[in-house]
This record gives structure tokens, sequence and C-alpha cells, in this order.
């Protein structure tokens, strides 16, 4: 857990965050969400002490972060950035390696956790453990510095714009392995974004910065349905709230029995696509399947109805 | 859709294409009039006498001038071809080969037998030559891109080869050997006095001047003054500076106990030590600052993020990164001091500069490049070796 209180900072004169109090829960997602210069970027930075607050207090599982050296601090947490921040003269291995060999884990332990790594983000360890970071494409470059923040099994993992670099597909792939990744460890996430729809789609919680400022702490949902000042909704976009928020939402409990003609949707499948191809195709119902099995079907109504104010 | 595109690396290029070397005609225009329209020798009845020079066909018998004329004949309009670089490379050595022989023949061909006041050098028209053939040899061999091992074996070949040269007597009759032959017993001293000076400046600057750097990086103000300060150094004329260097090393001496058991004093190796070494701190440091600050932004940040300390993100991500730019600044003072501590030879400091500066006041040039061949050879070879260094240390980072 994650806790933040009045915690203010400022570069000289100028502050850049001011008095933002947060907390996140174990386990959870929080994105952080702004435009550039909203602070969001120092607010992260301050949870490992690459930043120190100029007041307030931040705790991590309970401990104020000032009681620990900074650099044991951060051997704890993940920290990942954009443009990767990969060590050139070192190959994915001794990178992946870093926090493991820094806190002294045996050659072996460090090597087979670097294999099951590069296995985990779906790189051929045999074919990746002595390469140079150089010899890599974006998106593995991406997922190695993923990789190297995750090595030591830290509780918790910061994230500045991990998947800013990346190309619109690559980057939708690398978002879905880090939420099975969270899954898998249950890893505290705080991650800063720009991307609004990157902040809906992997936030628990949204934390929306504006001028250092925290404007609103909400769910994906509760924002959506209840923007705190023009300023979120600016970020939303405003207009197309309701499929945002159908996006949002899957259609498992819209089940009802019943029989609907034509191809059937898995269950899982978001409101938004689900509507989308019952435009599409025509049909005033679609049949829902999971693992092949018909488990009845969905209206367009039902759908429809997923898209008003909460 | 697949098809078979032609691969423009696949086909290995023809030895010899149609059309012609620009850089290569250059070379080979200028070996051909050196040989053709400049004197090749000067012979004179002793060592201060007015010379006579001699033309390529005058100064050899007529079998090794036909020989001579023969490989550069066929040398030089091969360097002016688009050849392969193999064969530039097999051009230019030939020519140099060549070149190496006739200054022998030359010498032998123009020395009466027992004649031991006889002079014989290479005149314009060699001395042209040698470096045309010279740079059209290393201009081939740069472009067969050889590696860091290759670089430093043809470097130890082409020692080896001079020193069978020197050794087997083959160039005794030549004037600057002649020289040779009445210092025998002190050019070696001289040798070992020269490299010492250069290399035990260049490395205690290396020793002062990265940490001094390390140092002063994270503070603007200091980095500044430091680099400010170096700056003004390297622009003081080196003789200047071993002028200003007199009066206060004198002064050490004369006062501090001790010192002048240790040699300090207003001349001699001590003043020459002092001003190799200032000179040789600001590209070294400059270098350090410059290769430090090119660490790129997010490595130095991640290096903090994952929770190195300060020591170890110096040790372990900035300064490796930072070697390729510090071995080039190490590389260009060390070849530069070489040059400058023939000035050791003027304050007393010894090394190489005590034949040039001899020859000069004696006006005997045969003595003068006594000195400055081995100084321009040993520069040559620390440039090779150290380039060879770095490049070997980059090869790593680019490693696939």
């Amino acid at each position: 857990m994650i806790e933040l209180a009045q915690v203010s900072r400022s570069f000289g004169a100028r502050p850049v965050v001011t008095d933002v109090s947060l907390r996140v829960a174990t386990g959870a997602i929080l994105t952080v969400v702004g435009t550039s210069g909203s602070g969001k970027t120092t607010l992260l930075r301050m949870i490992n002490r690459l930043v120190e607050p100029s007041t307030g207090t931040i705790r991590v599982a309970g401990r104020d972060v000032r009681s620990v050296a900074p650099h044991v601090l951060r051997r704890g947490i993940g920290y990942a950035i954009q443009g990767h921040g990969l060590f050139p003269h070192r190959t994915v291995a001794e990178n992946i390696g870093t926090v493991p060999h820094l806190l002294g884990w045996d050659r072996r332990r460090i090597a087979a956790r670097v294999d099951e790594l590069l296995g985990l983000f779906r790189l051929d360890p045999a074919l990746y453990r002595d390469r140079l970071p150089g010899a890599l494409s974006g998106g593995e470059q991406q997922r190695i510095g993923v990789a190297r923040a995750l090595a030591a099994e830290p509780p918790i993992l910061l994230m500045d714009e991990p998947f800013g670099a990346l190309d619109p597909i690559i980057r939708g792939r690398a978002q879905e392995d880090l939420l099975a990744i969270q899954r898998r460890y249950g890893t505290t996430i705080v991650l800063v974004t720009h991307d609004m729809d990157e902040a809906l789609r992997l936030g628990d919680r949204i934390a929306v910065m504006d001028a250092g400022r925290l404007v609103q702490e909400a769910s994906p949902a509760a924002l959506i349905g209840a923007p705190a000042t023009d300023f979120v909704r600016l970020l939303l976009g405003g207009r197309d709230r309701a499929f945002q928020l159908m996006a949002l939402r899957v259609v498992d409990e819209l089940v009802e029995p019943g029989a609907a003609p034509g191809e059937p949707i898995p269950v899982g499948t978001s409101v938004r696509a689900a509507l989308a191809e019952s435009l599409w195709s025509r049909r005033a119902a679609l049949p829902v399947s999971r693992d092949g099995v018909i488990l009845g079907r969905v209206t367009r109504a039902a759908l429809e109805a997923e898209g008003a104010e909460p | 859709m697949t098809w078979i595109r032609p691969d423009p690396g696949g086909r290995p290029p023809g030895l010899i294409r149609s059309g012609v070397d620009p850089l290569g005609s250059v070379f080979a225009a200028f070996i051909a009039l050196s040989v053709l329209a400049l004197p090749l020798m000067t012979a004179r009845p002793n060592r201060i006498a007015e010379g006579t020079s001699l033309m390529a066909w005058s100064a050899l018998p007529s079998g090794h001038a036909l020989a001579l004329g023969g490989v550069l004949g066929l040398a030089a309009p091969l360097l002016a071809l688009r050849v392969a670089p193999r064969l530039r490379v097999a051009a230019g050595a030939a020519a140099l080969l060549l070149l190496c022989l006739t200054a022998g023949w030359a010498a032998d061909h123009l020395t009466a037998p027992g004649d031991r006041y006889a002079r014989v050098s290479p005149d314009a028209g060699w001395w042209l030559a040698f470096v045309s053939a010279g740079l059209a040899l290393g201009d081939g061999l740069a472009r067969l891109r050889p590696g860091p091992g290759v670089r430093i074996a043809l470097l130890a070949a082409g020692a080896l080869l001079t020193g069978l040269a020197l050794g087997s007597g083959f160039w005794d009759q030549l004037s600057v050997l002649r020289e040779y032959a009445s210092r025998s017993d002190t050019f070696g001293r001289e040798v070992r006095t020269h490299a010492g000076l250069a290399l035990s400046s260049v490395a205690a600057a290396t020793a002062i001047g990265i940490p001094a750097a390390i140092l002063a990086r994270p503070v603007p103000a200091l980095r500044t003054a430091l680099l400010a300060v170096l700056n003004v150094v390297q622009t003081i004329p080196s003789m200047a500076l071993f002028g200003m260097l007199i009066a206060p090393l004198a002064w050490i001496g004369r006062t501090v106990p001790g010192a002048a058991g240790l040699g300090i004093a207003g001349i001699g190796a001590a003043p020459a030590f002092v001003a190799l070494f200032a000179y040789a701190l600001l590209p070294v440091a400059a270098a350090t600052v410059a290769g430090l600050e090119a660490v790129p932004g997010p490595v130095r940040d991640a290096a903090r993020g994952v929770g190195m300390t300060g020591r170890q993100c110096l040790f372990q991500v900035e300064l490796p990164l930072a070697r390729p730019a510090i071995l080039t600044g190490v590389r260009i003072v060390l070849v530069q001091n070489i040059g400058l501590a023939v000035i050791a030879g003027l304050v007393g400091g010894g090394g190489l500069g005590v034949f040039v500066f001899q020859g000069i006041s004696q006006n005997a040039g045969d003595l003068v490049l006594l000195g400055a061949l081995p100084t321009v050879a040993l520069a040559g070879a620390a440039a090779i070796l150290l380039d060879a260094v770095i490049d070997a240390s980059r090869l790593r980072e680019q490693r696939p």
C-alpha cells in the first residue's frame, strides 16, 4: 500500500506538486493522468525518492520512505520509464539481472529469474539473453525494461509513460502483458500517462493531475460518469462518454436466456465491441458463448442501456 | 508475393573496374611526378658540405633504376584506377617497399668503398614519393576496414620489418644512420627518456584529470572553472610554458628539502614533465566531462531508479559508457605529448629533441632527422595502438 499525505514539491519558487493526498491499495493499479507539466512525473518520482517532497509524508507499506536509504528503498520498488533506460553496454540478461545483482542474489538464481521473465514476455531466453539492447526493436526494449523492473519481484512497480514510444498495436499488446503480469504477481502499480484511454484501460483508480494539483481520483466508471472539473471532461474528450463507459464494461452480466442468430461472441467481450457487432451484423440480439458453449444471448437494448449516465 | 531481388552486396566486385579513383589518382600523380621530375637523392662529400641532387636514373645502378621504374610504373596506374582495396594495398605496399630498398641501393651506389665522410640522403623526390605511397597504403588499408587485432598485427609486422632492415645494416650507408653510428651510445637512452617523459606525463594527467573531471562535473560552476583554467594553460605556447616553469621549479629545488634529490630543478626533466603534464590535463579532463555528459538521461535515471548508489552508477554505468570518449582524449594527448616532448631537449630534459636541437645548431639536417624520424614513428605507433584499443572497447557495444 502506498499513502501520500499532503505532499508538495516546488523547484525553487515554482510549485510543481501541491498538496496531494492519495492512497493506492495493495494489488491495485493507479493511473496518474495529466498534461505535460501537470506534476504527474514528479509525483511518481517522489515515491521512490528520486525527488524528495518539500513537505508532506509518503508511506510505503506503512513505513515513511524517508526512514530508508534511497538506494535500498529503490531496490524494493520496480521502476520502468519511457525510452526504457536500458544500459546499452550490458546484455539483456545483465540488464534484467541488475537489481537481483545489487541485492546479492547468487548467479544461478539470477539466471533462472532472467529466463523466467524472458519467457513471461514471450522472448526466447536462448535467443535474447546475450543480446545487447541496441540489437532489439523498440517493443522488445520496452519489454526488457519492464522485465528489469520486475526482476526482484518488487511488491510495487512505478511506471513513467512506459508505453509512450510504442506504436498502437505493440502498445496494446504491452498493456495486455502488463495486466496479465499484474494479475499473476499481485503487484501494486502506479503508472503515469498523458493518454486518458490508456489510463481508463489499465487503472483500477485514476488520478487526474492539473497544474500540480490532484483534481479527481476515482474509478474509471465514476470518472466518466461524473468528471469533477472541465479539465477532466476535456481529458476525457467529452463527446463519446457513453462509448468510453461501454468499453469498460463486459457483456457477462447482461446475458439472458434465449436464442439469437449468427456467430456467438465470447464472454469477456466489452459492451462497446458487442454493440458494434450487433449494429454491423444487423442483429437485435447476439448469442454469447464460453469455451464454445452457448450461454444465452445479449440484446441490443441491454447493451445500449449500459451507455446511459450512471 | 515474393520475388528475388538482386543483392547489391552479394556479388563480389571485380578486382579492377572501369573508371578512375579520385584519391588514388592524386597519390599516383604525386608518386610519378616526384620520381620523374624531382631529385631522388642528395650526395655530399661530407657532413656539412653543399650537396648534389641526383635524379633517380643517376642515383641508382641501371638495373635497380629499372626495378624502381617497373614497380612504380605498375603500382601508380593501379592506384589511379578503381581497383579492389586488396590490390590497392598491394600496390601501395610494393611502392613503399621498393622506395625503402632504393634508399639503401642508392647509398651503396653513391658511396665509394671505404669513404667514411660521404653523406647520401633522400632528396625531395624520394620523400614525396615515400609519403604518397604511405598515404596510398593507409588509404587502401582503411578501405579494407581491418579489425583492431589485424591493425595491431600490421603495426607489429611493420616494426619488425623496419627493425630487421636496420639490424641487417642495409641502410648503414645512409647519412641518418651515419649520424646514428656516431651517437649509438646515447640514442637508446634518449629514446627511453623521450617515451618515458611522454608516457609518464600522460599517465599522471590521466590519473589526475579523470578524477578531477568526475568530481567537478556535477557542480556546473566548478566544471566551468576547471575547463577554463585548463583552456588557458593549453593556449600558452610550449616554449613560453617551459620558460615560465624555470623560476618556480628552480626555487622549489633550492628551498624544499629533498626536492633537488628528486631531480626538481629549473632545467632538466622536471620542467619538461610539468609542462607536458599541464598540456595533457585539459584534453583528458574535457574528454571525461564530455563522455559523462553524453550518457543518455534515461540511462542515468534508470540506474538511480533501480537502486544503484552514486558510486555504483558511476563505475557500472557512467564510466563504462564514457570510456571510448575518455580513451580518445588519452590517445590525442599521448600523440600530442610524444611530439611535444621534443621541446624537452631544449631545457635539458633529454629525449629525442636533443638530436633535433643539436642538428639545428650544427646545421646538420641528418642529425635533425635522427631525432625527428623516431618521434614520428613513436607517435604513429601510439596512435594506431590506441585507436585499436578504443575500437576494441567499442566493439562489445555493437555486438549483435
